[in-house]
This record gives C-alpha cells, sequence and structure tokens, in this order.
C-alpha cells in the first residue's frame, strides 16, 4: 500500500472512533446541557496543544455478547497538553460511549495517563462522566477501579489532581475524586452519591431527587466534597485553569512567579475592622487589601464560611490564606471549619506555597452536637496541620485571639515564623466577660451592686488583658504593627523565608486526628 | 458592610458576637437524654418478626422482634425486666433509624 493510502486509511479510522457514541448519543448529551468529552478538553487546554493517546483502545470482554460490541475508544479519551503553557495529563470520560462506563480497557487507559503524569511529575486532570461500573466486564472492572484509587493515593501529594465532575459519578467511582486536591462540579450536571436515590428509595422508602442527594450545591454546601462551584462548564474551565496559576507542576517547584501589582486601594485597609470585637466586618476585604492586584482565590466559598481559605499571591508568589471570618458565626473553630483549614493548610504544605493566617476568633463553637459530632478530633486536625507544616507561616492577629482558638491559629507556640498583631488585637485566654465573670466572681457576688461590679471588672480585665502588648512582652509576637504596614511586614517576610529549611524527626509517617 | 438585616447574635463565653447564622446551627436538634424504655430502631430496615404483645411481661434478654436490615436479620433483645407497655409497628412495616419500635414500662 502507497504511503498516502495508509495515511488517509489513519485519517479515516480516527474519524470514525472521534464521533465517539454516534451523532444520536451526541445529540442526546447536548440536551443534557452537557458538552462532548472532546469538547471539554479542547476548551479546557491551550489551542492545539492536545496529544491524544490510546485512541484504538479497545474492550476485550467476551460475556453477555459483549464480544458483538464494539465501543470506540472504550468510553474514555487520554493525552496531554497545556494550560497557559504548563503541562498537564488529562482523562476525559466520554458519557455517548456506554454511558461512560468503566470496564477493564477504560481503567488501563486511566491508570496509563495516571502513572504518566506521576512519572513526568505534572498535574493530572480527570473529567468525570460515567454510569459507573461496566457490569458486563464484573469483577475486572471492580479490579479497574481499585487500581485508580491506589494510584490517586501514591500520587497525593507529589503531583496536583483535580477532579471535574461532568455528570454521574456514583457509587465506588466518588472514591477516586475524594482521593484528589481539587473536586470541581455544576449546578445540575454533576451528581455524586455512594448509593443512588433508587436504592435509598427501595430500602428506606425515603424519596429524594438526585439533584437534592448529591448534585452541585449538596456537595458545595453540605458535605464539603467540592471545591469549586461553577454555574456552566465554561465557569468551571476558568475556575480550573485560574487554579493553574497559582500552583506548581509538582511538589519540587514553586508555583510560577507573577508580576506584582499593587492591591487596589479602595480597600481601605485602616478602617475595614470594626473596633468592637464583637461587631462583624468581611475578612476577604483585608486579603483583597493585602494581596497582589487585590486578587483572592477563594476555596470552598459555600462551605463552613465561619473560615475562609485561598490562594492569592504577595509580590507575585503565590500564598494560601486561612482567615476566621467573623461575618459569619463570629468567625468560631468548629467541626467543619476545622476540617476545611487543615486540609488546605496540609496542600499549601505539600506543594511549597507560603501560608498566611489572619485570626480574629472568639474560640470554639459551643454545643452537645458540635461535643458529640467530634470537635474534639476535628479541632486537632488544625494544630496538627499547622505544627507540621514546614513552609513559610505568617500569621497576623487582627482582632479578638482568645484561648485555644488562639493556640490553633498558627501560633508562635505552632512555629509560626513571623507573627504580627495589630493594635486592636485582643490576645487572651478567653473574652472579657467572661473571664472577669470567673476571675472576679466572688467581688462580683458579694458585692451591693454586682451589675456595676462586674461592668468594673470587665473594663479593668480589657484595659489590662485585651491589647497585644502582653503577647508582645513574651515575644509571642514579634511586631505589633500598623493595619497599613501588613503587606509591607508580609511581603518582607515571605521575601526572606524563601529558603526556610526545617527538618522533622525520621518517621514513616504521623498520625493525624483522621 | 451589607446586609446587616440577616445577622444575628451568637453567645460565645457570655459575650454576645453580631454575625450571620449558619443554617446547620439554626436547625440543629435540641439534645434529648436516651430513654432505655423506648427502643428505637437503630437502623433502617423491615420488622420481619414480633415475638412479644401488649401487656406481655418480659426480661432482660428476651427476644423482641428482628429487624432485617442490610441482608441481616438483626434480633433486638429485651435490655431490662419489666412490661411491654405498647408496640408502635406490625410485620412488614419499613422504618428509618431512630424510629419508636415499642415502648417498655
Amino acid at each position: 500500500m502507497p504511503v498516502n493510502k495508509k495515511i488517509r486509511e489513519l485519517q479515516e479510522k480516527r474519524e470514525k472512533i472521534l464521533l465517539g457514541g454516534g451523532e444520536q448519543a451526541i445529540e442526546k448529551q447536548k440536551a443534557m446541557g452537557k458538552r462532548t468529552a472532546r469538547e471539554r478538553i479542547m476548551a479546557l487546554l491551550d489551542e492545539n496543544s492536545f496529544n491524544e493517546y490510546d485512541l484504538f483502545v479497545e474492550h476485550d470482554a467476551r460475556d453477555f455478547d459483549m464480544d458483538k460490541k464494539s465501543l470506540p475508544s472504550d468510553g474514555v479519551i487520554i493525552g496531554s497538553g497545556t494550560i497557559y503553557g504548563a503541562p498537564v495529563a488529562i482523562f476525559a470520560q466520554d458519557f455517548t460511549v456506554a454511558g461512560g462506563s468503566l470496564g477493564l480497557m477504560h481503567s488501563r487507559k486511566i491508570t496509563k495517563i495516571m502513572d504518566h503524569a506521576l512519572k513526568m511529575r505534572m498535574p493530572l486532570i480527570g473529567i468525570n462522566d460515567s454510569g459507573g461500573a461496566r457490569i458486563q466486564e464484573g469483577v475486572n472492572s471492580l479490579a479497574g477501579y481499585g487500581e485508580i484509587f491506589f494510584r490517586n493515593t501514591i500520587s497525593s501529594g507529589v503531583i496536583p489532581q483535580l477532579s471535574v465532575i461532568l455528570g454521574p459519578c456514583a457509587g465506588g467511582a466518588v472514591y477516586s475524586p475524594a482521593l484528589t486536591d481539587f473536586v470541581f462540579v455544576v449546578d445540575k450536571i454533576s451528581k455524586m452519591f455512594i448509593t443512588g436515590p433508587e436504592v435509598i428509595k427501595t430500602v428506606l422508602g425515603e424519596e429524594i431527587s438526585m439533584e437534592e442527594l448529591g448534585g452541585a450545591r449538596v456537595h458545595s454546601e453540605i458535605t464539603g466534597n467540592a471545591h469549586f462551584f461553577a454555574l456552566s462548564e465554561e465557569e468551571c474551565f476558568d475556575q480550573i485553569k485560574k487554579l493553574i496559576t497559582f500552583i506548581p507542576w509538582n511538589n519540587g517547584q514553586k508555583a510560577r512567579m507573577f508580576e506584582p501589582v499593587e492591591p487596589n486601594p479602595e480597600y481601605n485597609i485602616n478602617t475595614i475592622v470594626p473596633d468592637d470585637p464583637t461587631l462583624p466586618y468581611d475578612v476577604k476585604d483585608v486579603i483583597r487589601a493585602i494581596v497582589d492586584n487585590s486578587d483572592f482565590f477563594e476555596i470552598m466559598q459555600l462551605y463552613a464560611k465561619n473560615i475562609v481559605i485561598g490562594f492569592g499571591r504577595m509580590g507575585g508568589r503565590t500564598t494560601g490564606f486561612v482567615a476566621n471570618q467573623p461575618l459569619e458565626m463570629a468567625g468560631v473553630l468548629d467541626v467543619d471549619s476545622s476540617d476545611k483549614a487543615a486540609r488546605f493548610i496540609r496542600y499549601c504544605d505539600a506543594f511549597n506555597i507560603p501560608i498566611i493566617t489572619l485570626v480574629d476568633l472568639p474560640g470554639y463553637l459551643p454545643g452537645v452536637d458540635q461535643e458529640h459530632a467530634g470537635v474534639i478530633r476535628h479541632g486537632a486536625k488544625v494544630l496538627y496541620a499547622y505544627s507540621e507544616a514546614t513552609v513559610p507561616k505568617l500569621t497576623v492577629i487582627l482582632r479578638k485571639a482568645y484561648g485555644g482558638g488562639y493556640i490553633a491559629m498558627s501560633s508562635r507556640h505552632l512555629r509560626a515564623d513571623f507573627v504580627f498583631a495589630w493594635p486592636s488585637a485582643e490576645i487572651a485566654v478567653m473574652g472579657p466577660e467572661g473571664a472577669a465573670n470567673i476571675i472576679f466572681r466572688k467581688e462580683i457576688l458579694s458585692s451591693a451592686d454586682p451589675d456595676g461590679t462586674r461592668k468594673q471588672k470587665v473594663e479593668e480585665y480589657k484595659t489590662k488583658f485585651a491589647n497585644p502588648y502582653v503577647a508582645a512582652s513574651r515575644g509571642y509576637v514579634d511586631a505589633v504593627i500598623e493595619p497599613s504596614e501588613t503587606r509591607k511586614f508580609l511581603m518582607h517576610s515571605i521575601e526572606v523565608s524563601e529558603n526556610k529549611d526545617v527538618h522533622m524527626p525520621n518517621k514513616k509517617h504521623g498520625l493525624p486526628p483522621f | 458592610m451589607n446586609n446587616n438585616d440577616k445577622l444575628g447574635l451568637l453567645n460565645i463565653d457570655t459575650s454576645f458576637y453580631q454575625t450571620r447564622i449558619s443554617s446547620k446551627f439554626q436547625n440543629r436538634k435540641p439534645y434529648q437524654p436516651a430513654d432505655p424504655r423506648i427502643i428505637l430502631s437503630f437502623i433502617p430496615g423491615t420488622v420481619l418478626e414480633i415475638f412479644i404483645k401488649p401487656g406481655q411481661n418480659v426480661s432482660i434478654g428476651d427476644d423482641l422482634m428482628i429487624l432485617d436490615a442490610m441482608k441481616m436479620q438483626n434480633k433486638l433483645k429485651c435490655n431490662m425486666n419489666g412490661k411491654v407497655k405498647s408496640i408502635a409497628v406490625k410485620k412488614g412495616d419499613k422504618v428509618s433509624k431512630g424510629t419508636v419500635l415499642l415502648e417498655l414500662e
């Protein structure tokens, strides 16, 4: 056969496979408001950057008449490309081919690209859109999932792993995203659950829609499984692209440097925080007053809003932010906010991203539900994550830092490298009201005017202890600074921490309170 | 700051903080101590068999009913000496977790 004929043969073979499950299935996919797997890859990656592998892979299942069925590319597309020039490995399940079901060869394609990503030390993006296990392939399908979970775990903390849920992701399949660093969901398209509405109805008689059980909103607001919520696939891809600019390609590198841009002066840092510690404000405004270009990229925006996490840049360097949010639940630490913060701290530590912690919290949330939900072991995760982190740790105490909350929020005692406090900081064992009630209990009770005495004692305690200077006199705070000096101090601290080198004792691994 | 109208008060260590109150906090169930005389289903399932009748005397270790759940037949045994006050379910009923099955006295 002449060469040009062979080339034409390749082109024809490709064209046939590129149609995936065929025009009818594609129409169905579009009717659900979804793009095809290939369109998704093209929308996400830099133009003409995608190299596809394993286009010609086919299944070899024999049972249940599977030998008579041809499934193009076995229902998944794999390859590599770039996002803003950064290399990424990618797989996208093709729902138009046998519902994107996972058979043995399907899973082998995924594990091939996973191995490739780990070996080449580049980020992995997985687009999930699958009905689940390919039942006809039986235990081979289960083996496939297991092989994926194992690789997710081994790659964890070495390369960034992003999961994008653009369709159903049910049963065992949910555990691959759950093992990755960031999960992206899209309203009305993403569906994740272990057991679906059908089973729940049969077993329990409870009726619930897929959306209410495991839709994008549920996982963004209630379960905390998802990190980014979008209203459309397009918005979701923009979020992924933006995230890629903030993170390094692997754990041996630092994130790319950008040109520093001064924050927008409309965020006047001197006037954001009210002096009265019981009054709320939006701590994101403080972050925006500090970061380059006032550009703060928030993560888990809708979950445990009493703590804020996300990325920004300081002098062009990616920085992770952890901040109590007085606007929501007074910024308390509780079960959910502890989980949220601890995981993010560990992410930053794994990928060489300095952490800035902004502190303003009254302590932990009281309540039977909190205690019974295990606020002790969940809260301990924050202590563990901060203590263990060896990336530069910078702390700014904006206002309240009471009791256990003070210790937990990246205090000097957990080895923060720099601790700054604003003049409005109150670093104390508890709030003035509570403390005065305990310390001066007898005087208050035996007074002719208990209310008057209480007020007087609260004032006394406030003057003596509700300030940053007691902690500063012990060296627990390195400098008391004006709010307007914050960016300057933080930028300098990050600059001088560039070569921070801390060694932990040898161990196989620690035992964080999972 | 906007949305001032949505702010509530949260009491932490006798200080009252002006802040948004999460729906999770608002909807939390007030704690109720467990009553050993009220037998609840510990798992969702189906009542397969009932061995007792109202008014019957029972003692510790007696079989009360079988709750079929997660492909297992779970035998519920009596946890006290006393009398069956009432039975809230009948054979074949599907019950969710925490449903009252019967009351002892």
